[in-house]
């Protein structure tokens, strides 16, 4: 008798949280990190997928079914940034297809150095005030208005002190930008929301819902840029620390709130600047490496799975990730040598990723096999990993995936 | 005594790095000199990057100290002869792809290591690539890309080069953040480097050059 779609959820979280617990499941896992491959699958053109949610969930239900696999990828947060809030917002950070990047290119992030050096006292001082009245208009030109708002301290003398200052033409005009935005964001929302229950009912789970984001990254990514941030670590190293401890609980709250609110334990939390290459041990010790495990111990205390994305390559700092608790964080990787992984930390965590999106895209069907094979011989053994590419699939080759999908189920069982 | 800018500058000191230079230039010393240690010292910066001493916070901090010191110098410059360039590279991110920090650093390190870099900018299409090389007429022609959708037009630009018959005059590397050896044999180019140092190795290999 075929299984019924409850019992393949609960077999598919069983095999994902057994490995993540490094007990050894009945196969090896595999999670699907599909971001905008399901357009490429059915054919879509990019820009539709964010502007016509609709048709882009049922591509990616097209997507999850046709693949079957163990888990899929969380579909919002930064992923697929519906296009007319964009554009509502007139957002300086995201270039999406049609919009700044061909319609069938995926869309891409514009850095810079957004707050400046010497805003790191405002920052300090009063961050969501400096968020709201510089920070948000200078990245997004149709909310230059909010730049006019009075500093937010003076409502403590009440809120009638606003009154005459929303209707400054500019203060107006970001105000219908953002009653313009938000009921676009709210349809998203509720497709995605459907989309995940929808999902759960034919029995597939999603890896992740809520996705979160280290503190020194939170900075460089967004707010300083890669060169603010460097640069930072030499001229104002007590200020890049200070604001990452005022991030930090920002960051927790809003992270388990939403993990709580999706009813999803899994976070995953991609990790860009810390990685070999980009700093120093040492830099990594005092600027990276404390935010980052405060995060991983808030988030286990509040009974989730953070799942750090090590982008780029750790083989130079795989000892730190021992101090993670055992067997309740899932370590996805990118270039690591996932064999050294397996031995530096392969007794506390399971271990995910790793297999080259090149191959998937560019490669051959038995490179994949071999590949897979040796993934599976050595980071599979007794359990505690989980099959994974090392990026999005995004403009990988559809035959190739199905390969790569199938020999792992049929090659990975215990 | 000039030695102590260079000091200052491979020490990463970068708060004394000005009033040295402001202190040399005072006492009379060739503006072409302090330029020159200027060099020497990112040369060192380099080398340590590559030998995975200093990483890219030093690169970064270095390149602003070098431009700190060239802004103060540059009104009293009287002749523009740089030194000899060692060679030419033609260097830009491939069409599709719009991120530069990457291609920033590889320009610049070419250009500190003595080559004459021409860099083509983002979302460059492949006819740019073959109209540079006919014009500006480099050894080698650097492409870069952060993304996985760069790997069509790396070889859509390699193949372009290779139609305009100039393939046999240059030699092609490829690099930056998803790119990899694999990218190198679907693409036809001749080698992949995995940081900026490796940029300026390749090219100093088939260009040769100190
Ligand atoms: C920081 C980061 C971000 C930041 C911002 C980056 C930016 N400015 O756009 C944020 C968080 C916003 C971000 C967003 C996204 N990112 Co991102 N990101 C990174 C990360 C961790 C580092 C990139 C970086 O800062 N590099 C710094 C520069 C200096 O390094 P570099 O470009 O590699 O250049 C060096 C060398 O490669 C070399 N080099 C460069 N060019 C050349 C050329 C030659 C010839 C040679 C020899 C050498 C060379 O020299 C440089 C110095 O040594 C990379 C992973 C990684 N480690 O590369 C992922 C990565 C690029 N991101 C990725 C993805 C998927 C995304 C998103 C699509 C995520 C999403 N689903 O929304 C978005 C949007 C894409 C985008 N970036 O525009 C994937 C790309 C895969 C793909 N499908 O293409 C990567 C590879 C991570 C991964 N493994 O999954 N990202």
């Amino acid at each position: 008798m075929p299984k019924t779609p409850a019992e393949l959820l609960d077999e598919r979280n069983k095999r994902i949280n057994d490995a993540i617990a490094l007990k050894t499941p009945d196969r090896v896992p595999i999670a699907m990190l599909q971001q905008v491959f399901p357009a490429r699958y059915t054919g879509m053109v990019l820009e539709e997928a964010f502007t016509d949610p609709d048709k882009w969930l049922a591509a990616n239900e097209k997507t999850i079914v046709d693949f079957e696999p163990d888990m899929f990828f969380s579909l919002g947060a930064g992923v697929i940034i519906p296009g007319r809030v964009l554009e509502a917002l007139g957002s300086k950070q995201f270039l999406w297809p049609g919009h700044g990047v061909g319609s069938n290119t995926p869309h891409q992030y514009v850095e810079g150095e957004y707050m400046k050096a010497e805003e790191y006292d405002a920052f300090l001082d009063d961050p969501s005030d400096f968020l709201i009245r510089t920070y948000i208009p200078r990245s997004n030109s149709a909310l230059e208005g909010l730049s006019m708002l009075p500093p937010l301290k003076s409502l403590a003398f009440g809120a009638a002190g606003l009154t005459p200052l929303l209707l400054a033409p500019p203060v107006a005009a970001a105000m219908a930008a953002l009653n313009k935005a938000a009921p676009e964001a709210a349809r998203w929302h509720a497709a995605y929301d459907g989309f995940y229950k929808k999902m759960e009912e034919i029995g597939f789970p999603a890896l992740n819902v809520a996705v979160s984001i280290a503190p020194f990254d939170l900075i460089s990514d967004l707010l300083r840029g890669m060169r603010g941030s460097m640069l930072d670590m030499y001229r104002c190293p007590e200020k890049l620390l200070a604001a990452q401890e005022k991030l930090l609980p920002f960051i927790i709250e809003m992270t388990i709130g939403k993990a709580h609110m999706s009813k999803n334990p899994r976070v995953v939390i991609p990790l860009h600047r810390g990685a070999d290459g980009f700093m120093s041990i040492k830099q990594f010790e005092k600027f990276y490496w404390p935010g980052l495990k405060k995060l991983i111990f808030a988030l286990v205390d509040a009974g989730l799975t953070p799942i750090p994305f090590f982008e780029g390559s750790y083989d130079q700092r795989l000892e730190y990730l021992r101090e993670f608790p055992k067997g309740k964080v899932l370590c996805w990787f990118d270039r690591t040598d996932l064999f050294k992984a397996k031995e530096v930390i392969g007794d506390v965590l399971c271990i995910a990723g790793n297999l080259p999106i090149s191959i998937l895209q560019i490669g051959t069907k038995d490179q994949i096999k071999e590949y897979t094979k040796k993934l599976i011989d050595v980071v599979g053994k007794d359990g505690g990993y989980i099959m994974g590419s090392n990026a999005p699939l995004d403009t990988a080759n559809p035959e190739l995936v199905k390969v790569w999908m199938d020999h792992t189920k049929e090659y990975g069982v215990y | 005594m000039t030695n102590k800018l260079i000091d200052a500058i491979t020490g990463m000191q970068d708060e004394q790095v000005l009033t040295i230079a402001r202190e040399i230039m005072e006492s009379g010393a060739d503006p072409m000199a302090i330029l020159d240690d200027c060099r020497t010292a990112m040369e060192v910066v380099g080398q340590r990057f590559g030998a995975g001493e200093y990483f890219l916070p030093e690169l970064i901090l270095a390149g602003e100290m070098m431009r700190q010191v060239s802004e103060l110098i540059k009104p009293r410059l009287t002749k523009d002869s740089g030194p000899k360039k060692n060679g030419k590279v033609v260097v830009g991110t491939v069409k599709g792809d719009i991120h530069d920090i990457g291609k920033d650093i590889v320009v610049f390190m070419l250009d500190i290591a003595g080559f004459d870099v021409t860099d083509l900018g983002v979302d460059v299409p492949a006819e740019k690539f073959v109209e540079a090389i006919t014009v500006v007429k480099p050894q080698v022609v650097a492409l870069s890309a952060l993304l996985t959708l760069a790997f069509d037009s790396m070889k859509a630009t390699v193949d372009a080069i290779k139609e305009a018959g100039l393939r046999d005059s240059v030699k092609i590397m490829v690099g930056g953040g998803a790119i990899d050896d694999s990218v190198r044999v679907f693409s036809g180019a001749d080698a992949y480097g995995a940081d900026a140092m490796a940029a300026v190795t390749l090219s100093k290999k088939w260009i040769g050059g100190s």
